[in-house]
C-alpha cells in the first residue's frame, strides 16, 4: 500500500508537470474523446501532445506490457493513474476499441507478431479499430453469421456484409467474424479475423440514428484478400476469441456507463437538473415524484459502483471474472437509460427540442444523448440476451 | 473499504451456515410458531449462539464481547436470516444493546454488557408509537421531571421481543414538541418497574413483538442514557446500526428464498418440461439474481462505514435499506408466485420468507422513507 501511494505522489508530478494547461476539463462524454487512427481529428492541438506524451509514457494503455507500448502496470497500480487523471479532471489521453477490445484479445489469443505488429499502434493512436460482428440476419443469433472466406493459397477471400459497424466509417482496421466452414455446427466454422479497411473491395456507407448522428455503418466485404497471418488463433476457432472479446465489450459498455469508479464529492447531477428545472422548496427538490425518481436512480447507481468494486475485491483475492459480466453490462446500460429519461422528464417541455430557437444548446445536447442512449441496451449484446446468459451459465436454468 | 470477506470472515460464515443448517432448519420456526409459547425463539439456542461468541461480536472485550464490528456481525445474521432464526439479535444486541453501549455511563455499562454477552440479560427498545410510523423523532410519550427523577407515561408499539426483555430502553420526550430531535431521552428500565405493562402483539412473521404501556413509571435519575435530552441523535446512531442488522438477515432470507426457487424451477415439470426452461421465468429468475447481488454490495458497504465511522455512513445505510427492501419484497413475491398453488399453502416453507421479508421491509423504514432519507443527506 505505501508503494502504491509513492506511486500516486510520482504521477501527480508527473501529470502536473506534463500534462498541456489547456486540457484539463475537456472530455465530457466517451464521443467526444481522442479516437486516434489515420483520420484522427483532434480538437486542439493540445489534445494531440496530450496523446503524444502519455503515450510515451505507456500510460494509454498502462497494464499492458513495455514491449507492446504499455507501462507493465498492475490493475492496482493503473487504478491509481486513473484516479489521478479523475482528480485533476484530465481526459483520458484516448480511447476506443482497440484499447478496451481488440488490444486485450490479442494480448489473451495474438501471435508475437501480431501483437508487435497491432499493440504499439492501439497504444499510440495510430491506428483506428472497429467491430465487424453483426450482420443483417445475425444479430442476437451472432453465430449465425455468413460473410464467408475462402482460402486461396496463403490469403483468406472475404465476401460479404456486415452493419451497425460503429465507426466503420473512421476506422483503419476492422476486427471480423468470417465463416471459413459452411458445413460445420455454426460455432466451429467461424474465424477471427484482422483486416486492413484500405484493402481493395473494403466499403462503407454510414447509417443515421434516431438521435441525428451517423456513428454507424454498413460494412461490405467484395473479394477482399487477406493474408492468413492475419487470422487470431486457429482457422474456424473464432468463436472462442470472439466471445472473450465479447467479455472485454460488456465489462467496457459497463465502465462508460456508470459501473465505473464511483464518483465523489460532485453531489448528485439529477438533483443540480431539477433544480433549474423545477425548483427547490425548502432545500429539497420542488417535486417529490421527482426528486423520488432522482434518489431511486442515484443510489441504483451508488449500489452498482459498489457490485464493481467488489467484484474487483474478488478478483484481488483470486476469484477469476466469469458471465457476470453479464450483470455489469444489463445493470449499468439499464441504469444509464434509466437515468438519460429521467434527464429528459426533469427538462419537460425543454427536453424536446431537436435543433434551431427556443432551446439552449446543452438542453439539445441532452436531448440527442437520450436518443442515442437507447441504444445501450441494444450494442454489446442486448438486455434480453443479458439474462438469458445470466439464467442459462450462472444460475443454470435448463434450455 | 475493502468489499470482500476477510478470512475470518469466511470461516465464521461457514461455522455460522452450518450451525442454521443443523440447529435452526425453518421446521423449527414453523414449530415455533405453531406452540405459541413466550418468548417465542428458544433461550437454549441463545445461550449456545453466546458461547459461540456472537451475542457478543459488537461489544467490547472487557464485557465478554468480541470487539468486532457489524461487518462481521452481518456474517452471522445473514446466516441466521436464511433459516429465519428469531433469536433476539435485533432487539438485544443492536437495539438495546447498541443504545447502551453508545449511550450509557461507565456503571450503565459495566452493569449490563457482561450479562448481555453471556446471553444471561435480554433488552429491549422501545421507540415505535402509533401513528410515528419511521420518524424517530415524532414522540408522544411524556416524561416529567419529579422528585425522584422522572415520571414517564406513554404507549409504545410493536416492540421488538419486549416480552422476554429484562431491561426496556424507552425513548420518551423531557422537552420539545412532537417531532422535534432535541428533547428525546432514552430511559433504561426494568421490564418489571411499577407501572410498565407488556401487551404481546402477534404479526405475520410469528416474532414476539409486543405494545409497551407506561403509566406514571417513575424512573431515576441515574436511569437516562447519557444526557436527558440528547437522546434523539442516540437513538438514529442505533437505529442505522439495527437497520444493517435486518439488511443482513433480509439478504440472507432472499438468498434462500431464492435458491430454493431456483431448484423448484428446475425440478417442477409442466407441459413436458421444467418450468426453468420458460424464458419469462429465466429472464425474472436473472433479474431477482441482479437485485440480490446489489443488495450484498450495499449491505458490506454500509456494515464497513459504520465499523470505520465513515462520514457516508448513514447514506449508506439508508441505501442498503432501500435496495434490500425492494430486492426482499420482489424476490419472496417471485418465489411465491413461481411455486404455483403450492407457494399458497402453509404446509410450504416458502411463504414464511415473503411474511419476514414484508415484515423486515416496514422495520425501521421501508425503500421510499430511505430514498427520502437518502435525498436529505445529499442534500437535495
Ligand atoms: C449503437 C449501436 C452500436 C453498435 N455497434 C456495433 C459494432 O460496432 N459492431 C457490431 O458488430 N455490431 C454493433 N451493433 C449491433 C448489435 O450488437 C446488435 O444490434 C445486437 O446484437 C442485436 O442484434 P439485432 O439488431 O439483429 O437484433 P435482434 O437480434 O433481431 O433482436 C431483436 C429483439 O429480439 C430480442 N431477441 C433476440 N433473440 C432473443 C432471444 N434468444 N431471447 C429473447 N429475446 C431475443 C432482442 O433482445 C431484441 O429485443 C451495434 C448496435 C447499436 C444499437
Amino acid at each position: 500500500m505505501a508503494d502504491l501511494e509513492t506511486l500516486r505522489a510520482e504521477v501527480a508530478t508527473w501529470l502536473r508537470a506534463n500534462a498541456p494547461a489547456s486540457i484539463a476539463g475537456t472530455m465530457l462524454t466517451n464521443d467526444e474523446g481522442i479516437w486516434g487512427g489515420r483520420k484522427a481529428v483532434f480538437p486542439s492541438l493540445d489534445a494531440k501532445r496530450w496523446l503524444e506524451t502519455m503515450a510515451a509514457r505507456g500510460w494509454t494503455a498502462p497494464t499492458w506490457p513495455r514491449e507492446y507500448g504499455g507501462a507493465g502496470l498492475s490493475p492496482d497500480e493503473a487504478k491509481v493513474v486513473q484516479q489521478e487523471l479523475a482528480r485533476l479532471r484530465l481526459p483520458p489521453p484516448l480511447v476506443g476499441f482497440g484499447l478496451t477490445m481488440i488490444g486485450p484479445t490479442l494480448l489473451q489469443f495474438g501471435t508475437e507478431e501480431q501483437r508487435r505488429e497491432h499493440l504499439p499502434k492501439i497504444c499510440r493512436g495510430e491506428i483506428r479499430w472497429c467491430q465487424g460482428y453483426s450482420e443483417p440476419g445475425a444479430g442476437s443469433d451472432l453465430a449465425a453469421l455468413d460473410t464467408r472466406a475462402v482460402l486461396d493459397g496463403d490469403h483468406l477471400v472475404v465476401t460479404g456484409q456486415k452493419v451497425w459497424t460503429s465507426y466503420a466509417d473512421e476506422s483503419d482496421w476492422i476486427f471480423a467474424l468470417v465463416r471459413t466452414d459452411p458445413i460445420a455446427k455454426k460455432q466451429e466454422g467461424i474465424t477471427f479475423l484482422l483486416i486492413d479497411m484500405a484493402s481493395p473491395g473494403v466499403s462503407v456507407r454510414p447509417i443515421r440514428l434516431i438521435s441525428g448522428a451517423s456513428p454507424f455503418c454498413e460494412t461490405y466485404f467484395d473479394g477482399v484478400r487477406v493474408p492468413l497471418r492475419n487470422v487470431v488463433s486457429k482457422m474456424n476457432a473464432g468463436w472462442t476469441v470472439a466471445k472473450a472479446l465479447l467479455g472485454h465489450e460488456r465489462s467496457m459498455i459497463a465502465d462508460v456507463f456508470g459501473g465505473g469508479a464511483p464518483r465523489k464529492g460532485k453531489g448528485s447531477a439529477l438533483a443540480a437538473l431539477a433544480r433549474r428545472y423545477v425548483g427547490d422548496e425548502n432545500g429539497r427538490v420542488g417535486d417529490p415524484v421527482l426528486r423520488d425518481q432522482i434518489a431511486q436512480a442515484d443510489l441504483d447507481t451508488k449500489c452498482l459502483a459498489l457490485t464493481v468494486q467488489r467484484s474487483r475485491d474478488a478478483m484481488k483475492a483470486g476469484h477469476r471474472p466469469g458471465p457476470e459480466t453479464s450483470m455489469f453490462k444489463y445493470t449499468a446500460t439499464e441504469l444509464n437509460e434509466r437515468r438519460h429519461e429521467l434527464m429528459i422528464r426533469i427538462a419537460g417541455p425543454q427536453g424536446l427540442g431537436w435543433e434551431g430557437e427556443g432551446f439552449a444548446s446543452d438542453e439539445l445536447a441532452m436531448t440527442r444523448a437520450w436518443l442515442r442512449s437507447r441504444g445501450n441496451s441494444i450494442e454489446g449484446g442486448t438486455s434480453e440476451i443479458q439474462l438469458n446468459v445470466i439464467a442459462k451459465r450462472v444460475l443454470g436454468l435448463p434450455d | 473499504m475493502n468489499l470482500a470477506l476477510t478470512e475470518d470472515q469466511g470461516l465464521l460464515a461457514k461455522t455460522a451456515a452450518d450451525f442454521v443448517a443443523e440447529r435452526s432448519p425453518v421446521a423449527r420456526v414453523r414449530k415455533l410458531r405453531d406452540e405459541k409459547t413466550p418468548p417465542g425463539f428458544s433461550r437454549d439456542l441463545w445461550r449456545e449462539m453466546a458461547g459461540l461468541g456472537w451475542v457478543g461480536i459488537p461489544f467490547p472485550e472487557w464485557a465478554g464481547g468480541a470487539g468486532m464490528g457489524l461487518a462481521d456481525l452481518a456474517v452471522v445474521l445473514e446466516a441466521l436470516g436464511r433459516g429465519l432464526a428469531p433469536e433476539p439479535f435485533l432487539s438485544s444486541v443492536l437495539l438495546g444493546g447498541q443504545a447502551v453501549l453508545l449511550g450509557g455511563s461507565d456503571a450503565q455499562r459495566k452493569a449490563v454488557l457482561p450479562a448481555l454477552c453471556s446471553g444471561d440479560r435480554l433488552l429491549a427498545l422501545a421507540f415505535q408509537e402509533d401513528g410515528s410510523r419511521y420518524d424517530l423523532n415524532r414522540i408522544v410519550t411524556r416524561a416529567e421531571a419529579c422528585d425522584a427523577g422522572w415520571r414517564i407515561s406513554g404507549r409504545k408499539i410493536q416492540v421488538l421481543d419486549a416480552g422476554a426483555a429484562d431491561q426496556v430502553v424507552v425513548a420518551a420526550r423531557t422537552a420539545g414538541g412532537e417531532r422535534d430531535s432535541v428533547g428525546i431521552s432514552l430511559f433504561l428500565l426494568s421490564a418489571k418497574i411499577p407501572g410498565l405493562r407488556v401487551r404481546p402483539q402477534q404479526r405475520i412473521d410469528s416474532r414476539s413483538a409486543a405494545m409497551v404501556e407506561l403509566e406514571s413509571v417513575v424512573a431515576g435519575h441515574d436511569d437516562v442514557l447519557g444526557e436527558p435530552g440528547s437522546g434523539g441523535a442516540l437513538l438514529e446512531q442505533v437505529v442505522d446500526r439495527a437497520t444493517v442488522g435486518v439488511c443482513a438477515e433480509m439478504l440472507g432470507l432472499m438468498t434462500e428464498a431464492f435458491e430454493r426457487t431456483l431448484a423448484y424451477l428446475k425440478t417442477r415439470v409442466q407441459f413436458g418440461v421444467p418450468i426453468g426452461s420458460f424464458q419469462a421465468l429465466k429472464h425474472r429468475a436473472a433479474l431477482c439474481f441482479i437485485e440480490i447481488e446489489l443488495s450484498r454490495s450495499a449491505v458490506m458497504a454500509a456494515a464497513r462505514a459504520v465499523d470505520e465511522d465513515s462520514p457516508e455512513a448513514q447514506q449508506l445505510v439508508s441505501a442498503a435499506k432501500a435496495r434490500c427492501s425492494d430486492a426482499a419484497i420482489r424476490v419472496t413475491n417471485e418465489a411465491v408466485q413461481m411455486h404455483g398453488g403450492i407457494g399458497m399453502t402453509d404446509e410450504h416453507d416458502i411463504g414464511f420468507f415473503m411474511k419476514r421479508a414484508r415484515v423486515a421491509e416496514l422495520t425501521f423504514g421501508d425503500a421510499a422513507w430511505h430514498r427520502d432519507r437518502y435525498a436529505r443527506l445529499e442534500g437535495y
